[in-house]
């Protein structure tokens, strides 16, 4: 990320600041910077903003440069940084939380994530139960990435490890399945939120 | 105790040796349990990532499914399928959400669903050292083997009561019954393997991976041991792709823990599924072989 400071005139939201709080159950004024988060953090390397800076832009209500972040959406949802907090903050659930908000808000900083859960949420919803060749090819075709893992299909397939057929829950329970994604995405409409 | 098993969505696909040898071991040791009826994926890191109301609802579904045959507990092999059902349990004691994964379900949810826990820890629970002893045939002593558990399996620490988060040593305790004498104490056990990130951003999960697969050749591990579907996709059938971001080849075979404690107990290699490993493990298999033999010999020229 740039190392400009933060502009704490411009864009400050402190309902934002309560809304994350009650949300994620946590309480975000308790961070005062040590930076274990960020020091323990898998994904550090793919953030724009470290994890302690998404803390602090949130303690100070930055909303929009919290919700445009890439880090929320690159978040691997380990909990490291949850485990180390000296605060006891669960910060990998106000990463969480802040992504919900950003979908809710529809921002997507990172489309590529939100199109593979999204083919694997799809062939749930469709079978049951995931499917992972069917992932596979959602996701290619969404993102026109046509060459993901291709180098990894031969030995996936010879090792008998993807199976060509999805597996559906039998008497009904795919359709049950079905109903559950129907009512979330009918609610996300009436509530006017990204599904 | 009537016991629930919820194999999730990889061991009918990617994870069949882990499901394999997982069931092997539990019939050897007698641990009996029934399969869930129609259960459902949990929805794994895509559902919670977009919603921990569309997560819950799926793992309500699949504890009222459980519940409905009359389970006490649900007991999967899969860390993320089990962190799932916890955080679903969890956040259903909460009414206002509880209301809301309700209006999601067929049917409103019971206040009292059963338990969920790990396959390895209801081993540890019902057996003792000795009493997984007893079933040794072949001991595992000698063997370098690198405990690796992932991150989700001893985290968040409250929710699956595994012991220490950053050093739990389930795995060892029942690798160790299963003769193992040489298991290295392996700094990284905790460490994210890059999850599912292999798919929409690799360098995420070779980086990751590729860490741990290094520090094990360094540590000259004969095989990883792990307990995770997921953390062995990765160590494994993307080695490859890890040894390309770290500029090297790894040669590191990646065998599930109930694939070692099969081999103890003198499973059938195909039965415990090791023809599916990616990295092959017959050296694995050959030194275990030789060393046993070795012993025997030596046992055998005493007396």
């Amino acid at each position: 990320m740039q190392d400009s400071p933060l502009n704490i005139v411009r864009g400050r939201d402190v309902s934002f600041i309560k809304e994350v709080e009650a949300e994620s159950g946590q309480n975000v004024s308790n961070c005062y910077q040590c930076g274990n988060c960020t020091a323990g953090c898998p994904a550090a390397f793919t953030y724009d903003m470290q994890a302690n800076q998404v803390m602090r832009a949130v303690q100070l209500g930055l909303k929009d440069q919290v919700l445009h972040s890439k880090s929320i959406w690159m978040c691997l949802s380990c909990s490291t940084c949850s485990l180390r907090c000296p605060n006891n903050i669960d910060v990998a659930s106000v990463m969480e939380t802040l992504r919900h908000m950003a979908r809710r808000e529809n921002i997507v900083a990172v489309p590529r994530m939100d199109k593979f859960w999204m083919s694997f949420l799809n062939t749930v919803q469709a079978f049951g139960r995931s499917f992972e060749i069917g992932t596979m090819v959602l996701y290619m075709l969404r993102s026109l990435r046509l060459t993901t893992d291709v180098d990894l299909a031969p030995s996936a397939l010879s090792k008998g490890k993807l199976g060509f057929k999805p597996h559906v829950i039998p008497d009904g329970g795919a359709k049950a399945v079905g109903r559950i994604f129907k009512r979330y995405q009918e609610r996300a409409k009436r509530e006017g939120v990204r599904p | 105790m009537n016991i629930g098993y919820y194999p999730g969505c990889s061991a009918k696909g990617s994870s069949l040796d882990y499901e394999l040898s997982s069931a092997a071991v539990c019939r050897e040791l007698g641990l009996v349990s029934s399969e869930i009826t129609d259960w459902n994926c949990c929805g794994s890191t895509p559902a919670h990532a977009i919603s921990s109301e569309l997560s819950a609802a799926l793992c309500t579904r699949n504890l009222m499914q459980a519940s409905k045959q009359g389970a006490d507990v649900v007991m999967t092999p899969c860390p993320s399928c089990l962190s799932n059902l916890l955080h679903a349990k969890e956040r259903m004691k909460n009414p206002e959400f509880r209301k809301r994964v309700d209006e999601l379900l067929d049917e409103p949810s019971k206040e009292d669903l059963p338990e969920a826990t790990s396959v390895m820890q209801m081993i540890g629970r019902m057996y003792n050292t000795g009493q997984i002893a007893a079933h040794v045939k072949m001991s595992l002593a000698g063997l370098r083997i690198a405990p690796y558990y992932g991150c989700l399996m001893s985290r968040p620490a409250d929710l699956m009561n595994f012991g220490d988060p950053e050093n739990p040593t389930l795995m060892e305790s029942l690798l160790a019954a299963c003769g193992a004498t040489d298991i290295l104490d392996f700094p990284l056990k905790t460490e994210c393997c890059g999850a599912a990130s292999g798919i929409p951003h690799r360098p995420l999960s070779s980086v990751n991976s590729g860490r741990i697969l290094e520090l094990a050749t360094r540590m000259e591990a004969d095989c990883i041991a792990v307990c995770c579907p997921l953390c062995q996709m990765n160590l494994d059938l993307r080695q490859k792709q890890a040894g390309r971001q770290a500029k090297t080849r790894f040669d590191m075979p990646v065998l599930y823990y109930t694939q070692l404690m099969g081999l103890a107990f003198g499973c059938d290699e195909k039965e415990l599924g090791l023809d599916k490993l990616i990295a092959r493990p017959d050296k694995v298999v050959d030194k275990i072989k030789a060393l046993n033999t070795a012993v025997r010999e030596a046992q055998g020229g005493k007396a």
